[in-house]
């Protein structure tokens, strides 16, 4: 569905996309991994001919170079900058991408119900929160019901309530059969909605491998925040130490560096010490082998 | 090319102008200078007739020359930048549409805005002759109404061009009042000096001056009023000799080149530099 042959893509005299390949078969998700300049949006944009590129992009078989409209009405984005136009209503803004499509204007009302932004129709689109707007903005990815969705950092800019939200609605609409191609630095939106994940670094793919593999082999760290009673977390520390965890005080409680797959063994550590922790929190710390 | 999505591009384009405050500022102030020209040209003038009329054009003339461009320039300026820069412009290019369509949409959409605002500003103007009297060469003020929309137009594709190839919208605007602070000086004192210094022969000289679409303007203004360009000296006189019948048709094709070319110009720096 998507197929991607010696992408480059140049700002100025900088190789920002170096020789990128790879391909999503119908109703398979591919997520694409990064740092922040690894070339992520970039891709997305190229693949939507957005930007001049060096290459060969295909989508549902059009080549995007030569048929490049037939290409895009293959395709719904959802750019990562919530991009709409603030004075238009939720309705209106999805009619006018009804008749961008090329689809019927009655297109747009089931899909603001779709996905929950029934009654928010006659809102102006600035006035909408975060969250409605990435929901408005799938929705208009939706119209004409193209079988590919590219998006751009979906869940960047949401709470986690929105995010859960937000990654329920895309895991519906992967399992439905959509192709899709996500960039995301999330370990659990990828988990999530990703079959597979190119890990890309300077503009090039540097693995490759099914998404369930990916904390494994990027050696994902995370932060674990525990909160304990202000008498334990001298003890804490010293026990976490003793078993090679690098911990370290914070306020109430310690954060502790653990990787995936063994994010519930401090807590064991602890309890089994006789230490009781209040709560906890995990944040995602980027990978350690490069 | 989708005619249906040019017109859909246009209307929301259009719409947009239509709340723009600066281009709502303009366009009111262009009416109520035009109104107040015609006001005070036949008011104070004592006597209706043709003297009256004249002199009413004249002073439009000026209007025009000052505030259409500087209309035209800045719409066209934030038209692509502002969404270039607000990240609309990378989801709008993302739909199953061409960049012709979008440019075109955009064009024709701010070009009606145009429209719409210097009929407002020519409407009352219009008004204030008939109803004071003053005889209306209803053909002559036609071809100045037309001509300020090709003037309009020219400047509206200008403004698009240095929009498309601007990063920001504010860097787009400051190109855009440069270009019309351009065009005004080499409308007038810069043709001048130029003139003096390089000491052009009149044919030269009416060269250089329909390199400047302002210039243009003023020419096909002045012949369109009082049907001869003896007042713009050696090289309205050139002008009328060497082209005769032929020069409106020609101030036409050249304000025409100037509405067309920066547009295509635009549709390319598009292409190339994509939503960068």
């Amino acid at each position: 569905m998507i197929e991607v042959r010696d992408l480059v893509v140049r700002f100025g005299r900088t190789r920002a996309v170096d020789g990128v390949s790879f391909g999503a078969a119908a109703g398979e998700s591919l997520a694409l991994w990064g740092d922040n300049g690894a070339g992520k949006t970039t891709i997305l944009r190229a693949v939507l001919g957005l930007l001049p590129h060096g290459g060969e992009i295909r989508l549902a078989g059009r080549d995007l170079r030569r048929d490049g409209r037939r290409a895009r009405a293959q395709v719904g984005y959802v750019p990562q900058q919530l991009a709409l136009y603030d004075d238009l209503t939720a309705i209106g803004y999805l009619r006018y991408v009804a008749g961008l499509r090329r689809q019927p204007a009655a297109a747009a009302a089931p899909l603001l119900a779709r996905v929950g932004l029934a009654d928010e129709a006659a809102k102006p689109v600035g006035a909408l929160s975060g969250g409605m707007k990435q929901r408005l903005a799938l929705a208009a990815a939706l119209v004409g019901d193209p079988p590919v969705l590219v998006l751009d950092e979906p869940t960047a800019s949401l709470d986690a309530t929105a995010r859960a939200d937000f990654l329920r609605l895309l895991a519906l609409l992967h399992a439905s059969g959509k192709t899709m191609l996500v960039t995301s630095h999330r370990l659990e939106e990828v988990a999530t909605l990703a079959d597979r994940v190119l890990v890309l670094e300077g503009g090039r793919v540097r693995l490759a491998c099914p998404a369930s593999d990916l904390a494994a082999a990027l050696r994902i760290e995370m932060t674990l925040r525990l909160l304990l009673a202000e008498g334990d977390v001298g003890p804490a520390l010293g026990m976490l130490a003793d078993r090679g965890y690098a911990a370290r005080r914070n306020g109430h409680g310690v954060l502790v560096r653990v990787r995936a797959g063994e994010r519930a063994t401090p807590l064991r550590i602890l309890t089994d010490g006789g230490i009781g922790v209040t709560d906890f929190t995990l944040e995602d710390s980027g990978w350690i082998e490069r | 090319m989708d005619r249906t999505v040019t017109a859909l591009i246009a209307r929301k384009e259009m719409h947009d102008a239509l709340r723009n405050r600066w281009f709502l500022l303009y366009s009111l102030a262009f009416a109520a200078l035009a109104l107040a020209l015609s006001r005070l040209s036949l008011g104070g003038a004592g006597v209706a007739g043709f003297a009256g009329f004249g002199r009413t054009a004249a002073s439009l003339v000026n209007l025009v020359l000052l505030v259409v461009p500087l209309m035209g320039l800045t719409l066209g300026a934030a038209s692509v930048a502002a969404e270039r820069e607000n990240g609309t412009l990378a989801t709008l290019l993302a739909q199953p549409v061409t960049r012709l369509e979008v440019l075109l949409g955009k064009y024709l959409g701010l070009g009606l805005a145009l429209v719409a605002s210097l009929s407002l500003g020519f409407g009352l103007a219009g008004a204030i002759i008939a109803v004071l009297g003053g005889a209306l060469d209803a053909g002559g003020y036609v071809r100045l109404v037309g001509f300020a929309v090709l003037l309009a137009a020219a400047n509206l594709s200008v403004g698009l061009l240095v929009s498309v190839a601007s990063g920001r919208a504010g860097a787009a605007n400051g190109v855009a009042l440069f270009t019309w602070l351009g065009f005004v000086f080499f409308g007038d004192l810069g043709l001048m000096g130029t003139a003096l210094a390089l000491r052009l022969n009149a044919g030269d000289l009416f060269l250089v001056t329909i390199a400047n679409p302002l210039a243009v303007y003023k020419i096909a203004a002045v012949s369109a009023i009082t049907g001869t360009l003896d007042a713009l000296g050696p090289a309205g006189v050139y002008a009328t000799r060497t082209f005769g019948n032929w020069l409106p048709a020609l101030l036409v094709a050249v304000l025409a080149l100037w509405a067309v070319v920066p547009l295509v110009a635009a549709g390319v720096v598009l292409e190339r530099r994509g939503v960068r």
